[in-house]
């Protein structure tokens, strides 16, 4: 019982690290020093004591946002697998939980978007969800075409059924899966090819729109959930191509820290070497996981 | 042994959606050859008493569809002039749409088609069908010439590949007749659309509606400057201004 708890705790600590390995990727291909890796945990801290500002426009649908969204992230990290050892709530059917959970969150950000009344905001909505769209069946088909391999319809199962041996059985499955993870969770986690999270111009940003009013602890309970979101993507990749050994937890703890490092090097890598896709191009790579997530699904399902 | 002929057969699957979605001709034509060659690797891996001369024969098949296949195809569309968009008559997402929907439908077909016990690989069929299925979509949706070139070869690769499911002795013949066909055909209409190329404007098939007998010099002019002008309803005034093709 106390594994579990220390892998959550665990996983709250090391979140906003790898924000921090992603940027450090992205200076060295450019030539720069770049940013501490603790740079997200610096900014929380001064986050969390600042004093929010708070239009007269908003309601308590404004306050709502970053807190529900939060808390949604919390929520799925609860039973999120750590590094294919079940964490310490499982149940049938916790990965519909999931799904559902991660839509809460956006479903909050948006309402606390739209609650300012800018129009900005109104656009970054509006593109959250449209993409949205795309993205959620396909998150959804790949974690149901992993759970038509058998271990039913719990995370904890899923990857306990999942041995390195699948690898050999059923690699295009496990291949177009973690293709269609990974693709959604650049999208999810507004990365690259779909946002730029570095940009400053209101009219191309999705999520950074979405967030632009909210200030202070606010604005850190939306950088902390935004963190955990990545976690939460990362770790379902990194326990899909890193099937749970039989060795200590120790090893297996260490192997999946260097596997979500590494899937966070991987997103650097692909931030430097490509722009953005132009909005209208978007749904096109949404629509690749898609395909990816059914033909995923079909290849399990006429085994 | 197994999953690597099932990964050659998700490759050629995901090839038959990114033709369906690709936009550019270039980027079709290299498609199109890559999964010729890839499936020409498949009787390498699939076949477990494979008759002798297997890897001459994937040889030649990767030769050709991987090397002079899109040779042809480039030095048409060079010549043709063509401008490098597909323009399908149905959108991306559709043909995507219709491509998954089409392999779903031939997984389930291929589960029920009384086949001899050789495949060895379950997906043969499926991907068979729907590759061949692909083909006809970029044969019917496309409007270039030389994509319906590509659709046919895209055809051709399909058929290949459901060979492999009966692969014994005789269809190797079969197989090296049906290429030495394809081969003529691409070589026959690279020369075609470099034909109507130059003498018209363009290798729209829409516009090519009509058959009927070729006056050399008035109707000539007459036809380029209709195709100029973009206009189908004008063809009427010539009466013969069809291609023959």
């Amino acid at each position: 019982m106390i594994k579990p708890l220390i892998q959550y705790f665990l996983a709250l600590a090391l979140a906003p690290l790898f924000s921090g390995v992603i940027n450090r990727v992205k200076a060295f291909f450019a030539g720069r020093r770049g940013v501490p890796v603790f740079q997200l945990y610096f900014d929380l801290y001064k986050l969390v004591h600042k004093t929010p500002v708070y239009s007269r426009t908003t309601t308590w649908l404004f306050r709502a946002g970053p807190v529900a969204g939060l808390a949604a992230m919390l929520c799925a990290l609860a039973f999120l697998p750590f590094g294919g050892r079940p964490a310490f709530l499982s149940f049938e059917g916790d990965l519909i939980l999931l799904a559902y959970l991660l839509g809460l969150a956006r479903f909050a950000t948006v309402l606390a978007a739209l609650d300012t009344g800018s129009s900005f905001e109104g656009m970054g909505a509006s593109r959250e969800v449209q993409f949205a769209v795309f993205a959620e069946p396909a998150f959804f088909l790949a974690l149901a075409a992993l759970a038509r391999g058998g271990g039913g319809l719990s995370l904890a199962g899923i990857f306990t059924n999942l041995t390195p041996s699948a690898w050999f059985t059923a690699s295009p499955v496990l291949i177009l899966v973690t293709g269609s993870l990974f693709l959604v969770f650049l999208a999810e986690n507004s990365r690259v090819p779909v946002d730029d999270p570095n940009t400053h111009l209101e009219l191309t940003m999705i999520h950074e729109v979405m967030v632009l009013d909210h200030s202070g602890p606010d604005l850190a309970f939306i950088f902390y959930g935004a963190a955990l979101k990545l976690w939460v993507f990362g770790s379902l990749i990194a326990c899909v191509i890193l099937p749970r050994h039989s060795g200590s937890w120790l090893v297996d703890a260490g192997a999946f820290i260097l596997a979500m490092s590494a899937i966070a090097a991987l997103v650097g890598v692909v931030e430097s070497v490509m722009g953005r896709l132009r909005l209208l191009k978007v749904p096109y790579l949404l629509m690749t996981a898609l395909t990816f997530s059914i033909l995923a699904l079909i290849f399990q399902a006429g085994r | 042994m197994i999953p690597l002929a099932e990964l050659i057969i998700v490759a050629v699957i995901l090839l038959n959606l990114a033709m369906a979605a690709s936009g550019e001709l270039a980027a079709c034509i290299r498609l199109a050859a890559a999964q010729g060659v890839i499936a020409a690797l498949l009787p390498l891996l699939a076949g477990r008493g494979a008759p002798s001369g297997t890897i001459v024969f994937c040889g030649a098949v990767i030769l050709l569809k991987g090397g002079i296949f899109p040779w042809l195809l480039t030095r048409a569309r060079v010549k043709a002039n063509v401008r490098k968009e597909v323009e399908p008559v149905i959108g991306y997402p559709a043909s995507i749409i219709l491509c998954l929907g089409a392999f779903a439908a031939s997984s389930w077909l291929g589960a029920r088609l009384p086949l001899p016990e050789t495949a060895s690989v379950a997906w043969i069929v499926p991907a068979s069908l729907s590759t061949i299925f692909t083909g006809f979509l970029l044969l019917t949706t496309r409007t270039k010439a030389i994509t319906q070139v590509l659709g046919y070869l895209v055809i051709e690769n399909g058929i290949y590949i459901f060979g492999l499911a009966l692969f014994v002795e005789q269809p190797l013949m079969v197989e090296m007749a049906i290429l030495l066909d394809v081969f003529v055909a691409v070589f026959v209409m690279g020369i075609t659309i470099f034909h109507i190329s130059r003498e018209f404007d363009h290798i729209d098939t829409t516009e090519l509606s009509q058959l009927g007998d070729w006056y050399p010099n008035p109707v000539k002019s007459a036809a380029a400057e209709a195709a100029g002008a973009g206009q189908r309803g004008s063809y009427d005034g010539g009466g013969q201004s069809g291609g023959k093709k």
